[in-house]
């Protein structure tokens, strides 16, 4: 590795402008003849929407125009879709009801957009949008799960009787149940993985600009994927076919899965600024955040674990009822089922496993990927199954672990998935080791004597990443294949641009993929240019989440640099009079072994596009372009431990250590991949003991701010102790398996079973706030 | 509609605004000051913190008039040139920020954070401080790290003036 290659942890080329106030979000790019739009929403859960009257308002001064969901609806913007099919055990297909980017008839949740004002400024639109009446008739609603599926609950689809999208299952379930007849033991928990807020901190924005000469639309848009954005909004919505539609997803302040999707906004001010003839531009606010923004995870589970006498897991079942919200998003339908249930393996060797998955419809906002999608929510259950497990069981919860891990690989498991590669031993020793494990005891006798409640909490996750194969994701109902593009440009000059699909909304792409090109022809991070995130510059791409741009997306770069490596050594060979085979790739320069001949990539560039001098037959030019989709999944696994004291007057938890020990494969930059899991284990703490989407029971929200919403800060979370244990993944030629989300899916769990650990009570449910796990000591 | 004059960044600025326009909406509609962020509009996650008179401040939170008079100044504001103020080296250096959507605020806060405690910065101090600022990236982890690398260097830099 040189001082800039693979595993170097080298500072963000794009700090510079953050740091500096240069960023470019959405919400700073301003175009000639702007106008503003303001969203009118519903403020009931569940309504007919009867008339709407914006004859005041069209009357108010710098008005431009209101447009309502009739008028969209009579314009043919199609409906939003979801993505990815999923088939009911009886092999109907799930049973979705549509959703208009503004409700034409019904609004199905707080915060559904029925109209839109727009108006020359921000203040004007939102002046004239309390002008503008909207007559509903409210509706009973519902926004439990449970309730919803209850006889006589409320209707929200006549598509989907007794609101139930699926009745999904995986698995061998007569395999199952001969496991429990057989059981030495079993473990049962009722588990509420609870509803949370992506909260990144941009806000979700869009700029849409119509061209009418050219019949040309330009979308600014906090876009994790703005090539998917484009096809969505080609293919499906009726806006603009492909070449007529540029989406640019400039620096974007955050994204966690939230920022995936094709949002009605976005849908509304393209259609909008045609209509209208000018520039439209939407910036939501914070509790638009919390009404509109797709949320994350809300499973409720009973799960039941059997083991033989030698305390070795025979079966697993699992029944999840999923709530949806009000509508389908795009790819929700997958989150519960095959990023979920297929996960359920965990690091164990589970013979037989058996889950079910009810999809279900309620009077919420809708729900869909949110870091780690599905697999927080499977980790989360095993974890704390092995836990309580091992309370029951009266064994050491490590020690339960360690002899139910799968060690040999590859390892198929029953739920689908074939892990390629790991050693769980070693990132749980690793841990354990970091935390001093055999120490605890020692510790929580001295916590004791000082009044407090000390616990220890263990968790071994493991996901599967880097999502493609496009094959495999194709035959579980996706709709889109999950590969990945790159082009790498050499100008004349030898500078290089790297065009990539991926895209970065935090992750440092332009520092971590421009390391990749650095290693392999020995020159500076500061030659080479990563360009994302416009449509017009990069051919096509399927963006940024589920981990992937690490094992897809620079995999995809590798690719198209082999190819230039090729070609540039053809040329070096021809202008050195030397055999190809010869040529060796140096700090820079092409040289041929044994001599002291060579060539700088500079004058290799350049030859290759003065074509004075090219082998016969030559194109002249030095790019090339890859596409990659990957034979597997990647599988980052690993071991977090929580060490955490309880005050048993107040409830109140502290934590005195967090240590993580990861497997990620190779690491490409080290600090990157810290980072990202720090942001993860805060993502998951704050799932664990904070963070909770609550809705009354009418299906009003009532954490729509971050007044009422509990956001991790800096004085609830410590600082913590990472390590890295190795093995390399086989699926790809880097053996990267992703970070982004590991942090997320793990931690949760590792909190829960430390508190539970600490006050010797397992009924416990997330997130453990102070009042409840004053309760949960106290009883009452 | 009402003209308010301030300095900002150290140049003098006549902006006319409506009487409800807030300081962090003159900076970023009117002064194209765009650095200054809006998350979330309750004065709770910080990222539109600026100096006012040289201490730290939600600009969400201020009417622009009332800024009237004052020295504002902006993430824009704080670098001589090229060469970095030491809390921004500090956070590029440490990996204090991913998105960069919170970092301006949290920069200018934890300049403010350093100047009131000099050098009797400890990590628990610094991890209170920042409560009013909310940052979903990092887990806080290198922000507590650059802000506390930073005192160090201020200390050194005041000490070198």
């Amino acid at each position: 590795m040189g001082v800039e290659g693979i595993g170097a942890s080298v500072v963000r080329k794009e700090d510079k402008r953050f740091i500096t106030g240069k960023g470019r979000y959405v919400d700073d790019v301003k175009l000639l003849g702007m106008t503003h739009a303001h969203f009118i929403r519903s403020p009931h859960p569940h309504a007919k929407v009867k008339s709407i009257d914006a004859s005041a308002a069209l009357k108010m001064p710098g008005v431009v125009a209101v447009l309502n969901g009739k008028e969209l609806v009579d314009d043919k913007v199609g409906n939003l879709i979801c993505g990815w099919m999923i088939h009911s055990k009886d092999g109907s297909p799930m049973k979705m009801g549509a959703w208009p980017a503004m409700a034409p008839e019904t609004v199905r949740f707080v915060g559904q957009a029925v109209a839109v004002v727009i108006a020359e400024t921000k203040n004007l639109a939102r002046d004239a949008a309390e002008a503008v009446v909207v007559d509903y008739e409210e509706l009973k609603a519902v926004a439990d799960v449970k309730a919803a599926i209850a006889p006589g609950a409320p209707q929200l689809h006549p598509e989907a009787p007794g609101n139930q999208v699926y009745d999904w299952a995986l698995g061998d379930e007569a395999a199952v149940k001969d496991a429990f007849a057989k059981a030495a033991n079993m473990v049962t928990m009722e588990l509420t993985n609870n509803r949370l807020v992506p909260n990144a901190m941009e806000p979700r924005a869009a700029i849409a600009d119509y061209d009418a000469a050219e019949e040309h639309f330009t979308l600014y848009t906090t876009s994790q994927n703005p090539h998917v954005a484009r096809l969505v909004l080609s293919a499906f919505y009726n806006i603009a076919p492909e070449h007529k539609l540029r989406v640019i997803a400039p620096d974007v302040g955050g994204g966690f899965g939230s920022k995936i999707y094709i949002y009605p906004e976005e849908m509304v001010a393209l259609w909008a600024s045609k209509k209208i003839g000018r520039p439209v531009k939407w910036t939501g606010d914070r509790t638009e955040s919390f009404l509109t923004d797709a949320h994350g995870r809300d499973h409720i589970t009973k799960a039941e674990m059997a083991f033989d006498k030698d305390n070795r897991i025979t079966g697993l079942r699992v029944k999840t009822y999923a709530n949806f919200g009000g509508y389908m998003s795009l790819f929700s339908s997958s989150v519960p089922t095959y990023l979920y249930a297929t996960l359920l393996s965990g690091q164990y060797t589970i013979p037989a496993i058996y889950a079910e998955v009810m999809g279900v419809y309620t009077n919420t906002t809708p729900v869909d990927a949110y870091r780690g999608a599905g697999r927080p929510e499977a980790s989360y259950l095993l974890e704390r199954m092995l836990e309580t497990a091992a309370r029951q069981l009266k064994v050491d919860p490590a020690e339960l672990r360690k002899k139910n891990f799968i060690t040999q690989f590859p390892h198929q498991t029953p739920v689908i998935m074939a892990y390629d590669a790991g050693d769980f031993n070693a990132s749980l020793d690793a841990a354990m080791k970091a935390i001093d494990y055999a120490g605890f005891a020692g510790r929580k006798a001295k916590a004791k004597a000082e009044g407090k409640l000390r616990g220890i909490g263990v968790s071994c996750y493991i996901e599967a990443c880097g999502i493609a194969p496009s094959k495999a994701v194709g035959s579980l109902g996706a709709g889109v294949g999950l590969w990945e593009s790159a082009e790498v440009r050499v100008n004349p000059v030898g500078t290089i641009e790297v065009l990539t699909g991926s895209h970065s909304h935090g992750q440092g792409h332009e520092t971590a993929f421009a390391q990749l090109v650095a290693d392999r022809l020995g020159i500076s991070i500061n030659q080479i240019q990563i360009v994302h995130g416009d449509t017009d510059k990069v051919q096509f791409g399927m963006g940024t989440y589920g981990s992937r741009s690490a094992a897809v997306g620079l995999t995809a770069i590798l690719k198209a640099m082999e190819k230039v490596e090729a070609k540039a050594k053809k040329i070096a060979a021809h202008q050195l009079e030397a055999s190809e085979a010869d040529i060796v790739i140096e700090g820079g320069e092409f040289k041929v072994t044994g001599t002291d001949k060579k060539i700088a990539l500079p004058m290799v560039a350049l030859a290759a596009y003065t074509a004075h001098n090219l082998p016969d037959g030559m194109e002249p030019g030095l790019k090339e372009s890859a596409f990659y989709d990957p034979s597997n999944f990647t599988f980052p696994a690993g071991a977090y431990i929580c060490e955490l004291e309880v005050d048993p007057s107040t409830g109140k938890t502290s934590f005195v250590n967090f240590v993580a020990a990861d497997d990620f494969g190779r690491l490409i930059n080290p600090m990157i991949v810290e980072g990202q899991v720090h942001g993860g284990l805060a993502q998951g703490i704050g799932q664990a003991l904070l963070e909770h989407a609550l809705y009354d029971g009418n299906g009003q929200p009532v954490t729509a701010s971050f007044m009422d919403y509990t956001m991790p800060r800096a004085d609830d979370l410590p600082s913590f102790k990472l390590s890295h244990t190795t093995t390399l993944c086989p699926g790809n030629p880097l053996g990267v398996k992703g970070c982004g989300e590991a942090g997320a899916i793990g931690s949760s769990a590792a909190v829960i079973n430390a508190i539970t650990d600490a006050i010797g009570n397992n009924a416990l449910e997330m997130p453990a706030t102070p009042d409840r796990v004053w309760h949960a000591i106290h009883g009452a | 509609m009402s003209q308010v004059q301030l300095t900002v960044n150290g140049k003098q600025a006549a902006v006319e605004v409506e009487d409800r326009t807030l300081l962090v909406h003159l900076l970023r509609d009117h002064l194209n000051l765009t650095g200054t962020h809006v998350g979330c509009d309750t004065s709770q996650c910080g990222a539109c913190v600026v100096h006012i008179d040289g201490r730290a401040v939600k600009s969400c939170t201020v009417l622009a008039g009332q800024a009237a008079g004052s020295n504002v100044t902006t993430i824009e504001g704080i670098a001589r040139g090229d060469e970095l103020h030491p809390m921004q080296a500090a956070f590029r250096d440490n990996h204090g920020l991913q998105c960069g959507f919170c970092t301006p605020g949290m920069i200018m806060s934890a300049i403010d954070i350093v100047n009131r405690h000099g050098g009797m910065l400890d990590e628990a101090t610094v991890r209170h401080e920042l409560e009013g600022n909310i940052c979903r990236c990092t887990g806080y982890h290198n922000i507590v790290k650059a802000v506390l690398d930073a005192a160090g260097r201020m200390k050194v830099a005041q000490a070198a003036e």
